[in-house]
């Protein structure tokens, strides 16, 4: 019934045996013990385990493991730098106030990673329809939204297309 | 100052980087996987259950089912104990139940080596049932010749509450007469709230074991030492003989103020011979077989006379209860008692509140405790009476708010503060009130746009209809530093955050220096009854300033004992200093030499309870703009401000970020969020997030929350409820703002497009223009 998954999680080589049924998330949560990927729904309802699969953010409950052969994964366990530090995004979802429960945060972030990472500015809307498919009931998206947004102002200092 | 200062959540970097563990982050794997098999019918009995092809399947475990299950009904509510048995909570679940009242009733329970193996031994389950018509309204359960739900109750009432304030006019007998004088202005009205889900984004998971010869538990809850009592009353055991643990929690919003399914999980454990077994809950499971915000319908009349002053009212609300009692009667009669709070009637008030079994999914407590049903239908009524007769909506409530100095007339509560008056005029100021209202007169064209307001009070605490108690221990370390322990729970509200700021006030020392334990461990814990009524800041924090202070002392009299010269001693952030503010020691250095002084060592702690006798009202209120599309009967909210009193803001970054979020589920509840039951099997249609439809970042505006700092002279740091206030009083905002946009006045909630079409319809601006 196993099969062998060989792919890159956070920057390091993985190869495990999977149940070929198995989603994604589990095999995050259950097999390497990355929790940041959270389970609010397992349908692709919720976002709460949005994950980055080669830079693209995807729902991992919805996602087989074997689907992931050969391919790049990115979780909150991934980002942060040799030393500790925490990245510019997180710390402005720190200090905007943008966490509360906590439950959807890491989701949240891997979908602001590609949106940050994108190199783009967006509008206010633009960004609400881009982490529209995070769902959050304690912050109403308000700060959640001033983060990113932040961070995304900050990353086109450094890396943004010439307007 | 650590009080008033919007320092970053201390839980925050742990949460942003995965860090923080939740339930499942913690269960051990492998572990048994524990499904439960739910009724395919509402109402009825489980005749027979033949379990013998899923037991026989490889991988099962262990199949239980409801004639398992021990003969003991118990409460599932998250209140105090009462040791009155007059005031305890209704006793009328079992771990599974033979006797079906909702459609997904719990009947039995498989315990399997993996989940795909417990998931297909439910389906080889086959149940025999005797059926019963489905009744999902009030009406019908009431109605002669209905089957009773529970034996207990053969007419369906759980309760009925009948309460008159006195009468304080001699030319009145009773609030009927004041209610038919036709020298007033009479209004009478009809308004109804529907039922929705707290939608918190963690399912509320739980894992259970023995070791020790005792029950462990940890499990995603609001409450873990009445968790605690629950299972030990549902299993007949020594309440002692259960240790609940509660990590971080992904949200609770009142769902999770309820002993959910950890009796049952610590029930599963017994029957596996103590091993770990995992009780997983699915979306759709929480939506059905946890708890939700009661629907409720409110008859209300209302005597007014030409200056615009309430001089009585009275309201009959009829509370659906659904197949359990929950928190049963508590929260209807929350609501009557806050719909006649908010404006103290002249001369008398009437209430009536029942509540009523039905098969709907059993709702409990949910952010506001009855207060937003009730706030519907008390803020449409102030704007219907406005406009029925032609009184300014803001100056009818100015007119009628809560004084200062108002005594509850049944339980005692007392406003000791209010900014309700500042925060309406704030609020009218920043939405700029008088122009829109003047812009939006005389509007024509199939998209239209209007403002609307609406206002709330609100106690903090349960004081005194229930016990109000906490504890908190404070430990020192060895660099100076501050351990706090306590029984109150962060739930995502900012709660840990704020006790450190607290804690930090009271000894004197940085908000840094206090290093709070988040888990609470039953075993371990100081007593607290958890995150529920707005009430840790408030009665946790008393408890907090109680210990802090003799905390404080202890390092005053081990300094004074090395310095015995000094006077004045006193502690300045990280020093103890004499009455001329000079250093005389670190307190890092106080700490080790009281830890391993050869002289005197002792373990600097303090603990205590605070048994809080007092209770106070915020308060706030709501302005709404909005843009509705008549043909398509779509609103669409162009902005929303909440301003509130909640006294002094312990964090004013973190009160804010709460209010957001209470406003946007205010915003679901007014617009687009309602469960959905087929009436004729009484099976909930949209129990998933897809077609539940909270808001999205794509339906809000920006959101504004304002404030109007009192200082009020029961709370602790001057502080008063505010984890449930922001969600009250939005939805009867928005449908005040549609009233002014569209001139139809929409008595029922939510305020969907299919409504609204034919609610336009109906006031003719849709298909007779």
């Amino acid at each position: 019934m196993m099969e062998i998954l060989r792919c890159t999680v956070n920057n390091k080589p993985v190869e495990l045996g999977i149940d070929p049924r198995e989603s994604l998330a589990d095999t995050l949560r259950q097999r390497l013990g990355l929790t940041s990927v959270k389970k609010g729904c397992e349908v692709g309802e919720c976002g709460a385990c949005t994950v980055l699969v080669d830079g693209v953010a995807i729902d991992s409950c919805i996602y087989l493991s074997v689907w992931a052969q050969g391919k790049t994964i990115l979780t909150v366990e991934g980002l942060q730098n040799e030393n500790g530090e925490l990245t510019p995004l997180q710390k402005a979802f720190v200090e905007e106030a943008a966490v509360q429960c906590g439950f959807c945060t890491p989701g949240i972030i891997m979908s602001a990673v590609e949106i940050v990472g994108s190199g783009k500015l967006y509008t206010r809307d633009e960004l609400r329809k881009l982490i529209s498919g995070h769902l959050c009931r304690c912050t109403g998206y308000e700060n959640i939204l001033n983060a990113v947004e932040r961070a995304v102002n900050e990353a086109h200092k450094f890396v943004g297309e010439k307007e | 100052m650590e009080v008033g200062r919007s320092i970053p959540r201390v839980d925050a970097a742990d949460k942003v980087t995965g860090r923080a563990k939740y339930t499942d982050d913690l269960c051990p794997r492998p572990v048994l996987e524990a499904k439960i098999l739910h009724s395919t019918i509402a109402n009825g009995w489980v005749k027979s259950m033949d379990i013998s092809a899923a037991q026989a399947l490889p991988g099962v475990v262990k199949v239980l089912t409801c004639f398992d299950v021990p003969d003991l009904q118990y409460p599932t509510p998250g209140h105090p104990w009462s040791v009155e048995k007059a005031h305890q909570d209704v006793s009328d679940r079992k771990l599974l139940s033979r006797r079906v009242r909702i459609y997904g009733d719990d009947i039995a329970a498989v315990v399997a080596e993996d989940e795909v193996t417990a998931q297909r031994a439910l389906e080889l389950i086959r149940v025999e049932y005797e059926e019963y018509p489905v009744m999902l309204e009030p009406e019908q359960a009431m109605a002669p010749g209905a089957v009773a739900i529970h034996d207990e109750h053969p007419d369906n009432i759980l309760a009925k509450m009948d309460l008159r304030t006195p009468i304080t006019d001699p030319r009145y007998e009773n609030v009927e007469q004041v209610l038919e004088d036709e020298t007033l202005c009479q209004f009478r009205g009809h308004y109804e709230t529907q039922q929705v889900q707290h939608c918190h984004i963690e399912n509320p998971v739980s894992f259970a074991w023995m070791e020790g010869g005792r029950i462990h538990v940890v499990t995603s809850t609001q409450i873990p030492h009445i968790v605690r009592r629950v299972i030990g009353q549902a299993l007949g055991i020594g309440w002692g003989g259960v240790r609940v643990i509660k990590p971080y929690i992904g949200g609770g919003f009142g769902n999770k103020q309820e002993v959910l399914y950890e009796p049952l999980n610590a029930w599963l454990t017994t029957q596996v011979g103590g091993r770990c077994v995992r009780l997983d809950v699915s979306r759709e499971e929480t939506f059905r077989n946890t708890r939700s915000r009661h629907p409720i319908s409110f008859d209300v009349a209302a005597a007014v006379d030409k200056q615009g002053r309430l001089m009585a009212r009275s309201c009959t609300a009829i509370s659906n209860q659904g197949g359990y009692a929950s928190h049963g009667n508590a929260i209807v009669a929350n609501a009557v008692t806050g719909f006649r709070q908010l404006y103290p009637d002249q001369v008398g008030h009437h209430s009536t509140a029942y509540t009523v079994y039905t098969n709907r999914p059993a709702p409990g407590a949910m952010r506001g405790y009855g207060i937003p049903q009730c706030n519907f239908a008390a803020e449409c009524m102030m704007e219907d009476i406005a406009l029925k007769f032609g009184f300014d909506p803001i100056q009818l409530r100015l007119k009628n708010i809560m004084p200062l100095g108002y005594v509850d007339p049944f339980n005692g509560i007392t406003c000791h503060s209010t900014g309700l008056r500042e925060c309406i005029l704030k609020g009218a100021e920043t939405i700029g009130w008088e122009a829109l209202r003047a812009q939006y007169k005389n509007q024509t064209g199939p998209v239209r746009r209007g403002v609307g307001m609406a206002c709330f009070s609100y106690k903090t605490g349960v004081y005194p209809i229930s016990l109000e108690t906490a504890s908190a221990r404070m430990v020192l370390n060895q660099d100076g530093t501050v351990g706090l322990q306590l029984g109150a729970t962060e739930i995502g509200q900012g709660g840990d955050t704020v006790f450190c700021q607290m804690a930090a006030e009271s000894i004197g020392i940085p908000t840094e220096d206090i290093h709070i334990i988040s888990f609470q461990d039953t075993d371990t814990a100081p007593f607290d009854t958890g995150a529920y009524a707005s009430r840790q800041t408030y009665v946790t924090g008393k408890a907090i300033q109680k210990v802090g202070a003799q905390f404080r002392q202890k390092l005053l009299d081990y300094a004074a004992e090395l310095f015995p010269e000094a006077e004045g001693l006193t502690i300045a952030r990280r020093f103890v200093t004499d009455g001329a503010g000079e250093k005389l020691l670190s307190l890092a250095d106080l700490a080790t030499t009281a830890f391993y002084s050869l002289e005197h060592s002792v373990h600097i702690t303090a603990e205590d309870t605070n048994h809080c006798k007092e209770n106070t009202f915020a308060f706030g209120c709501c302005f709404a703009q909005v843009e509705v599309d008549i043909p398509v009967g779509k609103v669409k909210v162009l902005r929303l401000i909440n301003v509130h009193d909640s006294g002094r803001l312990i964090n004013p970054a973190l009160a804010a970020a709460q209010v957001h979020g209470g406003m946007s589920m205010g915003m679901g509840y007014a617009l687009t969020e309602e469960m959905k039951l087929d009436p004729k099997t009484g099976k909930l249609l949209n129990g998933n997030l897809l077609d539940y439809k909270m808001p999205t970042a794509m339906d809000h505006p920006d959101l504004t929350a304002l404030f109007v700092e009192t200082e009020d002279p029961s709370g602790p740091f001057g502080n008063k409820a505010l984890g449930e206030p922001p969600a009250i009083p939005v939805a009867p905002a928005i449908r005040n703002a549609v009233l002014n946009a569209t001139g139809v006045a929409v008595n029922t909630l939510p305020l969907s497009a299919q409504k609204l079409v034919e609610e336009f319809t109906k006031g003719g601006l849709i298909g007779h223009v």
